[in-house]
């Protein structure tokens, strides 16, 4: 599988790391206290079949992070960007 | 004609001779020959012995696709079994031996299998070699271990270098017949990037094979292709394997056709070819026709018998039946007559054959036989006659020595499939074509079912302008020369009327029609249970001459269509592929780069012995003479707590952090607090997964306002980098942090021991105070050393003693090693390695990698009160999770033996005493244990449940594996100076 990285164009995918998920967002309670809302962003992921938008480490490259948009049924990739900025 | 060549003819270069050995017995042949035309001109048709029955076999194609002339090729290192002799292209000196047979080919004992046949049909295996249960072990299962198999690999290190390369290109055209040139030559003149993959020496394809009377155009394409600047021909490689995102696996055999590869080229090279789109033009194979008998030498392909004579200058055989259900095998006769053999008949199975198979079988002086089909064959170990059924039904027997058979052609697809896309049968054709191609793939040509050369030229043509547009190069038409009529017309037979046990259908694993009919009466009608079942298309050549024909006979078994049967996949490799290839250069000492401190080659140079700790090489002991490592570790110890020793500890992660918001980024990643850390002074730093268990730890120093150096683990140096840059970039992207591995750029060795002080001064420049007050225990400065060098020092210590870290560039990491020792003589200054380093940090209760195993919490390590109770960290939450807070977890204490002789072995697990030792009893487990030469003993540190709460019970160490089964007091971690003050002062 290649990866379209933004800052150093279609690179292998052995250059990456794969982190998972890009749409779950840590909670913001400051951590005081376990609740359903962390249980979920540590362990609970769905597991589509289609576009999924996910995170990615170009740590043998640029060491950007990247949200990758990746059809999990044919590896296609449909979109790469930076996550600088802020997670779309 | 002398032997079977011919007189003149075929792509060999006749001025040359070749020696070769086959079986012991020695021949000659000529460049251009593959291994198995110069067998048949010798008059070699006997080559092995099948799988199972162990019958005769001989050739039965000229290509890849070769089920039964298998041969172990070359001796010793080099040995290669399963070489198909139809690849192998001949060379000075060859030596092939047949297989799968004893004591010969000729007298093969295991033949007598043939007679066991019943018992050994299709699904045997589930179904014998039960009872009784205790032979299976002694008995029956070395002895189908000794059955099995085909050839024998060889048992010493493969001799010979293989390389992995990776090119790029516009457009991949696979397969250079008449499509794959006509697709190559277009794409390539538009200026497009174009690799030209083809897996034999020549190109031209079928255009060598069938001589063609255009045959010329492969040879001006060929020249025309070479002269382009951006276009490259790979002959004698392979695309075996379709990937994601264009990516794909090519084998190219750089030296198999010689003796042994000249030196500085690697024997194979596997190529990894990243393609904006690809053009696949791999041909198609004959299929063979199913009858009974099918499989004796002498049966031959229609297509490689005119290979052998147009290609070779080979006849195959003297007198010949031609069997065929379809027009394309009707040029084998004129081709036959044309080389001086005999065509004793066309046996067409079309009851409507139509006027050119008439006209062909009297221009050949052959008879003709329409609806008519072969049905035996006989002659022990070569072909002597063919048993036909005529149209009425009444047999007669034919003498001939060769049989060309021909059921039709199966376009290659299996590169098209390697995406999940199934291939679809075409009725007109009586073909599968690809289905659903892997992305930017086209297929052209006979791999596409485009059967004539009219087609396939100018589809080829056709693909290589529309795939060098799609890329944006402008392709002009090609022009191409007219190709005389072909006729493609076929009426499909799939097995002869009452073929049974006799009619191969894959040849290769000994699968016949009766396995078939068997599967599919146990209820193995579905493909994927038939394949399994019966193993047809299992073999190496992945069922290349049998899938078709297999699922074929099962729709009619079964009363489907053949699209209503379906058809299995295939997986990469096409073609086998040596694991060499695979491994390329990665091998024995470059199997993984090595990553050496700046101090290895002044390590090398005492001698030291090294260890891999992750892709590094560290020094683990520093011999001096008649020591054993034991003794020299004990030295090493004494060395750092009595007087001063120098380690490396370059290989350490180390983070550079600079930026406004770096304490509170650090508040963020570290459990512990920054905020108040002042400039000057390290701390120790304790890092969570989000989960809540320990990721790693290390210290962290505070260099200026806004600028700070951290440390990690050898090992999770680079983890740590990627979870500090997820922290600011996903987390906290507005953050006023930079930050950057520095982990190479700066040398850094621990100088430990009472005497370290005073060897530091020796190398620091006098400007620097490293009195008590000045540098205390965790200060940290920027200093210069040796009149003006830039380098750090860090007053840390792992081993409990006076110590410090200093830092220098890294290409001064050398010369900082060999100072210290110069400037240390009189202190007693020793190089100390990680086994030192190891038992140092264990005597002062440091956890380290076997402690830190991604399985522990800071409660478990007794680092607690580490866990801020005012800031959010990465963890924080869920290490509050009741169950990492459990005191009943296994928690860090220390352990000594009772009998202070004993070893305590890391890895024993803990149980009470007089406790049965089951899991259910598993109190936890030691973690670290080393012989202390501080205290003369075994010592260990490990994770017992409860942890310090057990302090003073006497536990049992319990190791099975290794036959270990000692008492153990539990202790505090802390072994040496609990209170710490060698650390201060």
């Amino acid at each position: 599988m290649r990866i379209p990285c933004p800052c150093c164009g279609e690179r292998g995918l052995e250059e990456f790391t794969y982190v998972g998920d890009a749409s779950v967002r840590r909670p913001q309670d400051g951590g005081a206290s376990v609740d359903a809302a962390w249980e979920a962003y540590v362990y609970l992921r769905d597991n589509p079949a289609g576009p999924h938008r996910e995170l990615w480490y170009h740590g043998a490259g640029c060491r950007s992070w990247l949200v990758v948009t990746r059809d999990t049924r044919n590896h296609a990739i449909l979109d790469a960007v930076r996550v600088q900025g802020g997670l779309p | 004609m002398s032997g079977f060549r011919l007189p003149q003819g075929g792509l060999i270069d006749r001025d040359r001779s070749l020696r070769f050995s086959f079986d012991g017995k020695s021949y000659r042949g000529h460049p251009g020959d593959t291994l198995a035309s110069a067998l048949l001109a010798s008059g070699v048709r006997l080559v092995g012995r099948s799988f199972k029955y162990h019958r005769p076999r001989g050739i039965l194609s000229a290509g890849p696709e070769e089920p039964n002339a298998l041969v172990e090729l070359g001796r010793g290192a080099r040995r290669e079994p399963n070489s198909r002799a139809t690849l192998v292209e001949l060379y000075d000196g060859l030596i092939a031996v047949s297989q799968n047979r004893f004591p010969s080919l000729r007298f093969d004992l295991m033949s007598m299998n043939t007679l066991l046949a019943p018992l050994l049909s299709a699904g045997f295996y589930y179904k014998t070699f039960m009872w009784p249960a205790s032979f299976w072990e002694k008995f029956y299962e070395p002895m189908i271990r000794r059955a099995a198999g085909l050839g024998r690999a060889a048992t010493e290190p493969d001799p010979d270098a293989y390389e992995n390369a990776t090119a790029f290109c516009d457009v991949l055209v696979i397969g250079a017949g008449p499509a794959g040139l006509a697709a190559a030559l277009a794409a390539g003149r538009s200026g497009a990037r174009v690799i030209l993959c083809e897996q034999d020496r020549v190109l031209g394809g079928r255009l060598h094979d069938d001589r063609h009377p255009e045959v010329g155009w492969a040879d001006r394409a060929e020249a025309e292709l070479a002269a382009l600047p951006e276009v490259t021909i790979m002959r004698r490689t392979q695309v075996f394997g379709v990937y994601d995102g264009g990516t794909y696996a090519a084998l190219e055999r750089v030296a198999d056709h010689l003796l042994v590869p000249p030196p500085g080229l690697p024997r194979q090279r596997l190529w990894r070819i990243i393609a904006r789109r690809c053009i696949l033009a791999a041909g198609a194979i004959e299929r063979p026709l199913v009858f009974d008998g099918n499989d004796r030498p002498g049966v031959m392909l229609a297509g490689a018998v005119r290979s052998y004579i147009n290609r070779y200058g080979v006849a195959p055989g003297r007198r010949a039946v031609v069997f065929a259900n379809n027009d394309s095998a009707l040029a084998t006769l004129a081709d036959l007559t044309r080389a001086g053999v005999r065509v004793a008949a066309l046996v067409d199975s079309r009851p409507q054959p139509g006027a050119g198979a008439e006209a062909a079988a009297a221009a050949a002086g052959a008879e003709f036989l329409s609806g008519a089909v072969v049905c035996g064959t006989s002659g022990g170990q070569g072909l002597r006659a063919v048993t036909v059924a005529g149209a009425d039904g009444a047999r007669r027997r034919i003498s001939c020595d060769l049989l060309a058979i021909s059921g039709g052609w199966n376009p290659s697809v299996q590169l098209a499939t390697h995406h999940g896309g199934r291939p679809v049968w075409d009725e007109t054709i009586a073909a599968l074509v690809p289905g659903a191609t892997p992305p930017g793939m086209s297929v052209v040509g006979a791999a596409a079912g485009q059967f004539t050369t009219q087609t396939a030229w100018s589809e080829g043509a056709q693909a290589g302008i529309a795939t060098a547009a799609a890329g944006g190069f402008a392709a002009a038409p090609l022009e191409l020369p007219a190709a005389p009529l072909e006729s493609t017309a076929i009426v499909p037979l799939w097995q002869v009327a009452g073929a049974g046990g006799t009619a191969f259908v894959d040849f290769q694993n000994d699968v016949t029609v009766k396995d078939i009919r068997l599967a599919k009466q146990e209820g193995f009608h579905a493909v994927e249970h038939l394949k399994r079942y019966t193993t047809l298309g299992m073999a190496t050549d992945q069922g290349k001459t049998s899938n078709v024909n297999a699922l074929a006979i099962m729709a009619g078994l079964t009363g489907r269509s053949i699209a209503e049967t379906g058809t299995t996949l295939l997986r990469p490799p096409v073609q086998p592929v040596a694991i060499g290839a695979l491994a390329g250069q990665h091998r024995g000492r470059e199997f993984r780069p090595v990553r050496l401190p700046p101090t290895h080659r002044w390590a090398e140079g005492l001698g030291a012995v090294f260890i891999d700790a992750g892709q590094w090489l560290r020094a683990q002991w520093y011999p001096r003479p008649g020591e054993d490592w034991q003794a020299s570790v004990n030295r090493e110890v004494r060395a750092v707590r009595e007087k001063v020793g120098i380690c490396d500890v370059t290989t350490l992660g180390k983070i550079d952090l600079q930026g406004t918001d770096v304490a509170e980024f650090l508040e963020l990643v570290y459990a512990n607090g920054w905020k108040n850390l002042p400039v000057g002074r390290a701390r120790y730093g304790l890092m969570l997964r989000e989960d809540g268990f320990v990721l790693d730890d290390g210290t962290t120093a505070r260099l200026g306002e806004q600028h700070y150096v951290m440390t990690t683990t050898t090992v999770n140096a680079g983890r740590v980098m990627q979870h500090l840059e997820f922290c600011h970039q996903v987390l906290w992207p507005e953050a006023d942090v930079q930050m950057i591995s520095v982990t190479d750029q700066w040398a850094q060795l621990a100088v430990a021991g009472p005497n370290s002080r005073a060897l530091l001064r020796r190398i620091v420049d006098p400007e620097f105070d490293l009195g008590n007050q000045a540098l205390p225990y965790m200060g940290a400065a920027a200093i210069t050393i040796c009149g003006g060098q830039k380098a750090r020092l860090f007053r840390l210590s792992f081993s409990g003693e006076l110590a410090y870290e200093i830092a220098a560039p890294a290409r001064f990491g050398d010369s900082l090693a060999r100072v210290l020792m110069e400037q240390g003589g009189d202190l007693g200054v020793t190089p100390y390695g990680t086994e030192a380093l190891g038992v140092l940090r264990i005597e002062k209760g440091h956890p380290a990698g076997p402690e830190l195993n991604g399985q522990t919490t800071a409660h478990d390590l007794g680092m607690a009160k580490l866990l801020s109770k005012r800031k959010d960290f990465i963890g924080r939450a869920m290490a509050a999770r009741p169950a990492l807070t459990d005191t009943a977890r296994p928690g860090l204490a220390g352990f000594r033996p009772v009998d202070p002789a004993a070893i305590i072995p890391a890895g024993a697990h803990l149980l009470r005493q007089g406790v049965a030792a089951i899991a259910a009893e598993d109190l936890g487990w030691i973690t670290s244990a080393v012989y202390s030469a501080t205290f003369g003993g075994w010592i260990a540190l490990g994770m017992v449940a409860g942890g310090a709460a057990r302090i003073g019970e006497t536990l049992r160490a319990y190791d099975p594996l290794r036959g270990h089964d000692i008492p153990v007091t539990v202790t505090a971690p802390v072994f040496y100076d609990a209170a710490g003050e060698r650390l201060h002062g």
